[in-house]
């Protein structure tokens, strides 16, 4: 079979992928990056070209600056929370003991569960009048009055990176665990008869064979992170004073909430585009490792 | 294996006890609340065992009694499982060929960067066109309309986990086939497809547990019980006017207990698909 003929059948067989792929993604994306510079609204009347006017407004007002301060917070401390807890998890779990399958097992719990019931559940937990946490804590003797952990701005973002990180660390753990039982059993033994100290073997043997699976699941865990949703509008809606308001939350708000679907449409863009080099680092890292994944 | 001193027993059971509770503290907390009395509940300091066994809420949110708060929870599941199903199908129709083409064309590879690409595009850059677009095909509120908008993310999802699974298929076999004068169709129906069976089932619910766990997509674009899915029903249990919250984790109970069954039923292949970057948190 000539080549030419190999790659057109292979673009024969993913027509339909990709028709779909431009119906569903393609075309509104393009229609993003029009809208974005129009004054549409969500529904009704079509809107007038205004040029640069919604990222004009959006960069300089503090709506923007505000939810891409507590979007970096939620990514920076939950990512980096899931990314130590994750490995000093696969540590443990790479020892021996009675048990060991079990709790891995258990791992799996939070991953499956899903994020809007995961959500519900810590909501439940931090509840001012009745949540388990001001239950326990008052009872272990360490807080003195009942607080309101999603309702005062101080406390709030910080209960969601916990509760993210509860339902997300056991994912970080898995990986990492995958990537040590890799590590050749001999190569561990050898560094202990060698008199290697926990560290310099972390350092030494475990790390080589880590390093590259825990970048991968970092970027991946960022960017999922910029992208947050779903736990916050369950939990919070952004509130309380927009303490808890990400980028998402904010286009959330500003294209379906007040319908202001164009400049909605310009901080989507902006959103996109933070996620988009993360993503492109993602893929180059994917394309260093060759298709070994 | 290495003997371990005492010190170094103590601390890795301590540490495994620690962590077991850490994880499941909270889920037996869940169910304790779903079968826990409003009484017990509402005492403060909680009771942390249930008092009086109330198994009511189960009976409250799995009930056929029209306009009932049960019928519109079964609904919703329901509708998750239409919804999640019809997406599940319309993106391995897609991602089979094409998962195939992109394993053994090294050609059009690139062409895979770019799907896995869309993959990480936020939703809300894409939301409002695709709102406005099922608006105006009156395809808003539908089961099939929120299907199509999943294709987003499964067909992508779909067609790298596919193609990472073709490839551990040797193409030799294919190729032997193809020699002794098969036909492409007669290959795939008769090789690779009953090959590559396991890696299809696979994939399809991974695909399905990530359509399930969808809720941006639903909480725009469903209204009612015609096609409002779980998530969006657990997010107004637990945002709504509920005063019980026994009946707000009984909906949770319920919501996860087929993703979570499957996760454990399927311990090995979540894991492997962690490790090959395919399955997302």
């Amino acid at each position: 079979m000539s080549s030419a003929w190999i790659t057109t059948r292979a673009w024969l067989l993913m027509l339909p992928l990709l028709i779909v792929m431009i119906a569903v993604v393609g075309w509104p994306m393009v229609d993003t990056v029009r809208l974005s510079f129009t004054d549409t609204r969500l529904v009704g009347t079509s809107g007038e070209y205004v040029g640069l006017a919604n990222y004009a407004k959006l960069l300089t007002g503090s709506a923007f600056l505000g939810a891409l301060r507590n979007t970096a917070v939620f990514a920076v401390f939950s990512v980096a929370a899931e990314m130590t807890l994750g490995v000093l998890a696969a540590l443990l779990l790479d020892q021996q003991f009675r048990g060991r399958s079990f709790v891995r097992a258990l791992m799996i719990l939070p991953w499956a569960l899903p994020t809007v019931v995961n959500a519900m559940l810590w909501r439940l937990i931090y509840n001012p009048e009745y949540g388990a946490l001001n239950s326990l804590l008052t009872q272990l003797g360490i807080l003195s009055e009942y607080r309101s952990w999603l309702g005062e701005p101080g406390t709030a973002l910080w209960a969601i990176v916990a509760a993210d990180c509860w339902k997300n660390f056991p994912l970080v753990a898995l990986i990492a665990l995958a990537a040590l039982q890799a590590v050749p059993r001999d190569i561990k033994a050898a560094a202990i008869v060698d008199g290697a100290g926990a560290f310099a073997r972390f350092r030494f043997v475990m790390w080589p064979y880590l390093a590259g699976p825990l970048t991968i699941a970092l970027v991946l865990r960022t960017i999922e992170a910029f992208k947050v949703f779903d736990i916050i509008w369950v939990m919070t809606r952004g509130g309380p004073v927009n303490s808890t308001r990400t980028l998402s939350i904010l286009v959330y708000q500003e294209a379906f909430s007040f319908q202001r679907a164009g400049s909605g449409a310009s901080l989507a863009l902006i959103v996109t585009l933070i996620v988009t080099v993360f993503a492109a680092f993602y893929i180059a890292l994917m394309r260093r490792s060759g298709s070994r994944a | 294996m290495e003997r371990r001193s005492l010190a170094a027993s103590i601390l890795v059971y301590g540490a495994a006890t620690v962590m077991s509770a850490i994880i499941l503290a909270p889920i037996l907390w869940l169910f304790l609340m779903s079968i826990s009395s409003a009484n017990d509940l509402s005492a403060q300091p909680l009771h942390w065992w249930p008092q009086t066994l109330d198994l009511s809420r189960y009976g409250t949110l799995v009930s056929l009694v029209s306009n009932s708060a049960g019928e519109a929870f079964l609904g919703s599941l329901r509708n998750s499982l239409f919804v999640s199903g019809l997406a599940t199908l319309g993106a391995i129709l897609v991602a089979v060929p094409a998962a195939w083409a992109v394993s053994r064309t090294p050609q059009v590879q690139w062409s895979l960067f770019a799907v896995i690409a869309t993959y990480m595009l936020p939703p809300v850059s894409l939301a409002v066109p695709l709102y406005m677009g099922l608006a105006h095909f009156g395809l808003l509120n539908t089961i099939t309309g929120l299907a199509l908008v999943y294709l987003t993310i499964l067909a992508p999802f779909a067609t790298w986990l596919l193609k990472t699974g073709f490839d551990n298929i040797p193409r030799e076999i294919e190729s032997a086939a193809m020699i002794d004068g098969a036909r492409l169709d007669q290959t795939m129906r008769h090789i690779t497809l009953p090959l590559a069976k396991p890696i299809v089932a696979t994939t399809a619910l991974f695909a399905f547990l990530l359509a399930w766990d969808e809720f941006f997509y639903a909480l725009l674009f469903t209204a009612d019980q015609r096609a409002k899915t779980v998530t969006v029903a657990i997010a107004d249990l637990a945002g709504g006017r509920v005063s019980d919250y026994g009946l707000i984790a009984t909906g949770g109970i319920l919501a996860a207990l087929p993703p979570v069954l499957i996760g454990l039923v399927m311990q090995r292949a979540v894991i492997s698909g962690l490790t090959t970057g395919g399955v997302k948190g």
